[in-house]
């Protein structure tokens, strides 16, 4: 069949010409230039081995990106999924339980609108949004404070080390709730209602249903939720670039911004792709801890 | 639920709203302020809609050129994708031939890895090819890393697909290319539609790729709106626009805003489906 060959390569050659120009051929470059003193200016470059990881081990400006990362990887996906558990489970079974069986809460469908708005928006849109919300004197948030009377409370939040990280942590948990609102949701609808109407007449309380029924029923979604948040944990790179730029004094620093300065700031390119190098094993590291330790839970069960 | 507890579900789901919109509604707002009025008191309304602001965030500040720049590369970008994307997940899911699993592991592998891996030599290549500060080189990488995903997802849509149609064309004549653009494509709309908005706004709210991918001399002009947006944040503390910032943020924000509030319910199933596949 001279037809179909043709069909086939008609079909592939381009995705594929495209794809290899533009993804396959810099990930496998990023191992080599990993490997080099590169510095981009000259074609010259000499292979330096792992000598760029070895600096990268007593590098402490990467440790301590590293460890700000670690914090997100941690927190991230716990906060972002009880907050998301806790909403969608109060959307869906919140409502009023009747002879008819358990209800939505009113407005459900206003309520799942309206939380789904920061993932619509673009992350550039969320980064300089919450910058001004955080402003020491034109932003929403010490306005709020001063307002209800708690002057003592307001504060410069970005220029101060001890809280940077942490409002960066808060804008990501913000921008990513309502997605697994929705989600959690969607998921919850397809438990049997009369699940949850048994468990009730049984004297179980609303928190007891959640945690003894909802959450295993969700597990598999849960999982799914757990992944996506370690990815952006390990990212993280637009809000803290755009809100603190890794200040003051690195206290919000990620590796993404890291690896974003030592090359196109410092031009040392070999030493980036290094850094680049780092994060994907850390990524494959996550990757496969999690899938080792669901794959067990299978077993187990 | 009993009163209280209902009640209190109310209170929870009421708070979490307004922590959600009212940051938006204070920006929409504030496109709307003089800047003294910004300056006073964050929680002023303004006095009278100031449209000038807008004018100015538009012409002056540029925004109007990086949405059309935006506009432009996301429209490429995403016709790219759909087309590209449709033809491999189509081959990959209908037809058996030599290196197949090597050409959907391939594909499908890119989601592992993260995009700064890649950052440094991708560079290199679109700098190689002359192609850095243009749109079409942007618009070429959106594509090509758009990819991974919409093949994955294709591959997997068209494989559900019925194949008896598929037999009956074929006997009735029907050529491969035929068969492929007028009877597989329009019933593969539902998937072409949840992978489409995936990416659109995937493309749309790119950060990384842009800034990487348009500097150098002269490439203000072709920044896209993530870029000149967060560009006028920064520059915003020399020049002290204030409200022209919060404008250029409303502009940004609303077309967005107001696709999804009429597609919400294709956007929100779209992007459940991409992401739970």
């Amino acid at each position: 069949m001279r037809g179909k060959r043709l069909f086939i390569a008609v079909f592939l050659l381009p995705p594929l010409l495209l794809y290899g120009v533009f993804v396959v051929s810099p990930y496998a470059q990023a191992f080599q230039i990993a490997g080099t003193d590169w510095r981009g200016l000259s074609p010259e470059f000499e292979f330096v081995g792992a000598d760029n990881f070895r600096r990268l081990l007593g590098d402490g400006y990467f440790w301590n990106a590293l460890r700000h990362n670690g914090v997100l990887l941690l927190l991230l996906p716990v906060a972002t999924i009880l907050l998301g558990l806790f909403l969608a489970s109060m959307i869906s079974v919140g409502g009023r339980a009747d002879r008819a069986g358990v209800h939505g809460v009113r407005g459900a469908g206003v309520y799942r609108v309206v939380y789904f708005f920061p993932q619509v928006l673009s992350v550039a849109i969320i980064g300089v949004l919450w910058k001004e919300m955080y402003a020491p004197h034109t932003g929403l948030i010490n306005g709020t404070l001063r307002a209800v009377g708690l002057d003592g409370l307001a504060r410069p939040w970005l220029g101060d080390p001890r809280f940077a990280f942490w409002c960066v942590l808060v804008v990501l948990v913000w921008a990513n709730v309502g997605f697994y609102v929705v989600l959690f949701g969607a998921a919850m609808q397809s438990i049997p209602r009369d699940i949850y109407e048994a468990a009730l007449l049984d004297g179980a309380s609303r928190a007891t249903t959640l945690v003894r029924i909802t959450v295993p029923l969700l597990w598999d979604t849960i999982q799914v939720a757990w992944v996506y948040l370690a990815i952006i944990a390990i990212d993280g790179f637009a809000v803290v670039q755009i809100i603190t730029d890794g200040g003051p004094s690195y206290s919000s620093d990620v590796v993404g911004l890291r690896l974003y300065r030592t090359a196109f700031g410092d031009a040392q390119f070999g030493y980036a792709s290094a850094i680049g190098v780092a994060m994907f094993f850390l990524t494959l590291s996550v990757a496969v801890l999690f899938l080792r330790a669901t794959h067990r839970d299978r077993v187990e069960r | 639920m009993s009163r209280p507890g209902r009640l209190c579900s109310h209170v929870f789901l009421v708070v979490w709203a307004l922590l959600t919109t009212l940051p938006l509604v204070w920006a929409v707002l504030g496109s709307f302020k003089s800047d003294d009025e910004i300056l006073t008191d964050p929680w002023r309304l303004p006095a009278r809609l100031r449209w000038e602001n807008w004018a100015r965030a538009w012409n002056e500040a540029h925004i109007g050129r990086y949405f059309l720049n935006s506009a432009i590369v996301v429209t490429g970008a995403l016709t790219l994708t759909m087309l590209l994307g449709a033809m491999a997940g189509y081959v990959l899911a209908r037809y058996r031939f030599r290196g197949h699993r090597v050409v959907y592991f391939a594909f499908a592998g890119g989601m592992m890895f993260p995009v700064f891996l890649a950052l440094v030599p991708l560079f290199f290549v679109v700098r190689n090819l002359g192609l850095l500060g243009t749109l079409p080189g942007l618009t070429l990488v959106y594509a090509a890393y758009s990819l991974p995903f919409t093949v994955f997802f294709l591959t997997a849509f068209f494989r559900t697909l019925p194949s008896s149609v598929a037999e009956a064309a074929m006997v009735d004549g029907c050529g491969h290319f035929a068969l492929f653009f007028r009877v597989m494509l329009p019933m593969a709309r539902p998937g072409l539609v949840s992978v489409g908005i995936f990416n659109f706004l995937f493309q749309w709210n790119q950060y990384v790729l842009p800034i990487v991918l348009l500097q150098g001399a002269g490439a203000e002009r072709r920044w896209v709106l993530a870029q000149g947006l967060t560009a006028l944040a920064v520059n915003e503390g020399y020049r002290g626009d204030f409200s022209g910032l919060f404008a250029g943020m409303t502009i940004a924000m609303l077309p967005v805003l107001a696709g999804y509030l009429i597609f919400h319910r294709q956007v929100q199933s779209g992007l459940a489906a991409a992401q739970l596949r």
